[in-house]
């Protein structure tokens, strides 16, 4: 599998990151180099062995459904970029394009 | 020779110093230093007014189990009222609302908060490279890196800056510049410390552990951070046993495994033989050394950089300019304020990572990479709980090389990520691990060794450790 720059434009699309043509040509060399070197993982045969996705076996944490204080709205609002009353305010949804 | 917490209370306790001399004198050796870079916040009136309020405890016989302990934070960790940047332009505005657990419990013991430490751009780094807010130095050699991610905690400690720090060890980040920086650095089991107020990196992996000039006073830190907490429902319903307990210098019949297969890595010679110092120590007070296989050793890095970019990619997706953090006043609809405010505001690697993770989790390449990786992930886990059937603690050098200079590995993320070769497997597994120091090479540079040990058995870990250090160096 060899990352070309489409699959640049692709991913860069879905992770909402944007990048110059120069940046975009380093990537892919970038995660050429980085995924070459992980597909040394499929030398291993793992088709039976389940995923790991957590290291420590927990099972279900469960605590009483009791009503605890959370932020306030204030506090919740303090590091808002842009705020109306006691909303976030952000740019129009619909662009002009 | 830094006194240990023990002695700093004993002399505050007698009169001989106070807490407010102390901090005064810590301040100091910050403004001495600024080039160092250590620190993103110093609490200077905060710090002192604490302090004052610490020695009246003591005079009133209320002081707290780490009174007077002045402490350096993570800048990735809650600390209500103060911003919280994680070494990035994304958060440089962002002001804390609540308090970390970690640092709240330190706290609770009457701890003096000193500032926050300079880092990797969200805890991505092994060399303090990709702080939006400049390199940190290493205090031993300013031509050299500290190590990183928790870069300022190590070099804090190291400096004089701060008796303790608090960091957070993802693949290695505490232990890495705890042995570039030559003081004592410990990553907990996984669980084993609340996360909660940390700002997650990647949330299977990050931990958040101490920075010491001893293992006694890195045990101290840890009995009051550890433990089960609500707030995270990861952290571990087991007691927490007393630490100081089991610094008892007696390694007789302790069984420690060298991994044959790390010593393969491409060494260098003085970390080698520092290593080689150890493990004849140990032998010559009684432990039972043996090797121990882990067959999937040479897996361990790419597993580790294909979970963690995943994890972190996923974890980022928050930062998006709408209801906290940095905005492009560029953006002139919402797509474009996704787009420009993350584009702008994150840092080169955090984005080449969120690239990496964003790629392994995409459609058709989810079971290829990062299944492939979590089914890979559990055979290393299996090599490590093989090996502690027979011995108690795994023995390794912390890093292949001492530090490494400025610019030396920059350009090639490759190079850096292979960096972290014996650190990152304490992470993958969950297990405790602790970095010593060991000496120094030729150069004057410190030498970390790394002792890692079985979930939850963080005695066995800091036993050794307090072992090594007074041996070794």
């Amino acid at each position: 599998m060899s990352v070309t720059l489409r699959d640049v434009d692709h991913v860069a699309k879905l992770a909402n990151l944007s990048f110059s043509d120069e940046e975009k040509q380093t990537l892919v060399g970038e995660l050429n180099a980085i995924l070459d070197y992980m597909e040394q993982l499929n030398e291993l045969d793992t088709s039976n062995v389940d995923p790991l996705s957590h290291v420590i076996e927990l099972s279900n944490v469960f605590r009483d459904d009791e009503l605890k204080p959370g932020l306030s709205r204030e506090e919740a609002l303090r590091n808002a970029p842009q705020r109306s009353e006691k909303f976030f305010k952000v740019p129009k949804v619909l662009g002009d394009r | 020779m830094n006194p240990t917490y023990e002695s700093i209370r004993r002399s505050i306790e007698s009169g001989e110093t106070s807490c407010e001399t102390i901090t005064a004198e810590m301040l100091g050796a910050i403004d001495d230093r600024p080039g160092l870079n250590a620190f993103l916040a110093v609490f200077r009136e905060n710090a002192i007014a604490r302090a004052r309020e610490v020695d009246r405890k003591f005079r009133d016989g209320t002081a707290g189990r780490l009174a007077g302990m002045v402490v350096a934070v993570k800048d990735v960790l809650c600390l209500r009222g103060e911003r919280v940047t994680c070494g990035s332009k994304i958060l440089e505005s962002f002001e804390s609302l609540y308090d970390a657990t970690a640092v709240s419990r330190l706290l609770n013991e009457d701890v003096i908060v000193i500032g926050k430490t300079n880092m990797d751009e969200f805890a991505m780094g092994s060399s303090s490279e990709h702080s939006a807010f400049g390199p940190v130095l290493n205090p031993v050699d300013s031509t050299r890196v500290p190590g990183g991610s928790s870069s300022g905690s190590g070099a804090a400690v190291a400096a004089g800056m701060a008796h303790t720090a608090l960091g957070t060890d993802t693949g290695g980040s505490i232990r890495q510049p705890a042995a570039f920086c030559g003081v004592v650095g410990m990553k907990p089991t996984y669980g084993r410390v609340s996360r909660y107020g940390l700002v997650a990196l990647s949330s299977s992996f990050d931990q958040i552990g101490p920075f010491a000039h001893s293992t006694a006073d890195a045990a101290r830190v840890l009995q009051v951070i550890a433990g089960k907490d609500d707030a995270d429902s990861t952290t571990s319903q087991d007691p927490v046993p007393d630490y100081l307990a089991s610094l008892t210098k007696d390694v007789r019949g302790l069984r420690i495994g060298i991994p044959e297969e790390f010593l393969k890595e491409g060494i260098c010679d003085d970390v080698l033989a520092a290593f080689h110092r150890a493990v004849d120590r140990l032998k010559e007070a009684g432990a039972k050394i043996s090797n121990v296989r882990l067959p999937h050793a040479r897996y361990h890095i790419a597993t580790y950089y294909i979970l963690m970019t995943a994890e972190a990619s996923s974890n980022l997706a928050r930062f998006d300019g709408a209801r906290y953090g940095y905005r492009s006043p560029r953006a002139k609809d919402l797509q474009e304020m996704y787009l420009l405010s993350r584009s702008e505001g994150f840092g080169q690697e955090v984005k080449r990572r969120i690239m990496l993770g964003t790629y392994v989790l995409s459609a058709g390449y989810y079971d290829a990479y990062y299944l492939k990786g979590q089914r890979v992930r559990r055979l290393i886990q299996s090599d490590f709980l093989e090996a502690f059937r027979a011995v108690d603690a795994l023995l390794m050098p912390t890093t292949p090389t001492t530090a490494f200079r400025f610019g030396e590995k920059a350009s090639d993320p490759l190079q850096m990520y292979l960096s972290d070769v014996f650190t990152v497997s304490a992470n993958l597994a969950g297990t405790p691990a602790i970095s010593v120091p060991a000496g120094n090479d030729s150069e004057g540079l410190p030498i970390g060794i790394q002792v890692m040990g079985k979930h939850f058995d963080e005695a066995t870990v800091l036993k050794v450790g307090d072992f090594l250090e007074e041996e070794v160096t």
